[in-house]
């Protein structure tokens, strides 16, 4: 994957989602109104977190199976940018909310267990600089890696779900048809989420070679 | 009598839009619309920058690279 034109793709998805995303047709709903087109940059950033913390847990077995630090190495540096990515999901998330539901942090379901979701990937980075042999660490932050992993689904795609949540998608509802996404906002939102993607999983492969290479000057 | 001073009524009502319609043309994309395509102008300017950072930092990790490549 060291060539170059899944980037320039990346690139260009991003860009054309932001100029679309903002001029293009969106349904008039109340109280949403043009915030309806945060869907385009906010929810982006969760599916951003999710692949590249799927990344990492695929990586964690793998240097369980066969002990390696370059699959140790690919494991840490997708959860540190999934982290980025879910911080910027819990900002913007947050903003959104002020102007919709009225306040930064209304404690809803959604937002709490997101945050412990985030926090969870927390413990994991710390988790791994509290030990310094690094077979012991690369083995024990995989086996928590792997717990973490599935837990974090179950944070943000199950527990809001069972209950009262403000949050579309929550509550019982389903997915989008909140959102009443027509054909115009796919239009946007897909090349939104496959571009952000492209983008989280290069400055992975960028953070995971500087590493490399800091280990090799070690 | 009624039926000629409603029609120069509509005439002059409807004069200043033809003069409006005359108005000195520019170019007024970017201030059309509540001036949102400036804001557009400003996002899509510091994402591409952002963007070309990025390949300019993937570029000079390529030359590191292979540095360390031939050295090791």
């Amino acid at each position: 994957m060291n060539r170059t034109w899944w980037k320039i793709l990346g690139a260009i998805l991003v860009v054309y989602a932001t100029i679309a995303g903002l001029l293009l047709g969106v349904p008039r709903l109340n109280i949403l109104n043009e915030t309806i087109r945060n869907l385009y940059f906010h929810v982006p950033m969760w599916f951003a977190m999710i692949t590249l913390f799927a990344i990492s847990v695929v990586y964690s077995i793998a240097s369980l199976n066969r002990p390696n630090e370059d699959y140790d190495r690919r494991a840490v540096e997708s959860a540190n940018v999934g982290v980025v990515f879910g911080i910027f999901g819990l900002i913007t998330g947050s903003i959104w909310a002020k102007y919709t539901w009225d306040q930064f942090w209304s404690f809803d379901p959604k937002q709490n267990f997101a945050a412990i979701a985030v926090l969870l990937y927390f413990a994991y980075l710390i988790l791994r600089n509290a030990i310094d042999e690094e077979q012991k660490r690369a083995k024990i932050s995989a086996i928590y890696n792997i717990f973490a992993f599935p837990m974090m689904i179950v944070l943000v795609f199950v527990l809001p779900r069972l209950q009262a949540s403000l949050h579309p998608g929550n509550g019982g509802n389903p997915g989008f048809n909140t959102y009443d996404l027509d054909s115009r906002m796919r239009m946007v939102f897909y090349p939104a989420c496959m571009g952000w993607i492209v983008i989280g999983y290069w400055i992975y492969t960028i953070r995971f070679r500087i590493r490399t290479l800091e280990d090799k000057q070690l | 009598m009624k039926k000629i001073a409603f029609t120069l009524l509509m005439l002059t009502l409807t004069l200043n839009l033809f003069a409006q319609q005359a108005d000195v043309e520019m170019a007024d994309t970017l201030r059309s619309n509540g001036k949102i395509y400036v804001v557009v102008v400003c996002i899509v300017l510091i994402l591409v920058g952002l963007l070309g950072y990025l390949f300019v930092l993937d570029k000079r990790l390529k030359k590191l690279e292979k540095k360390s490549g031939d050295k090791n």
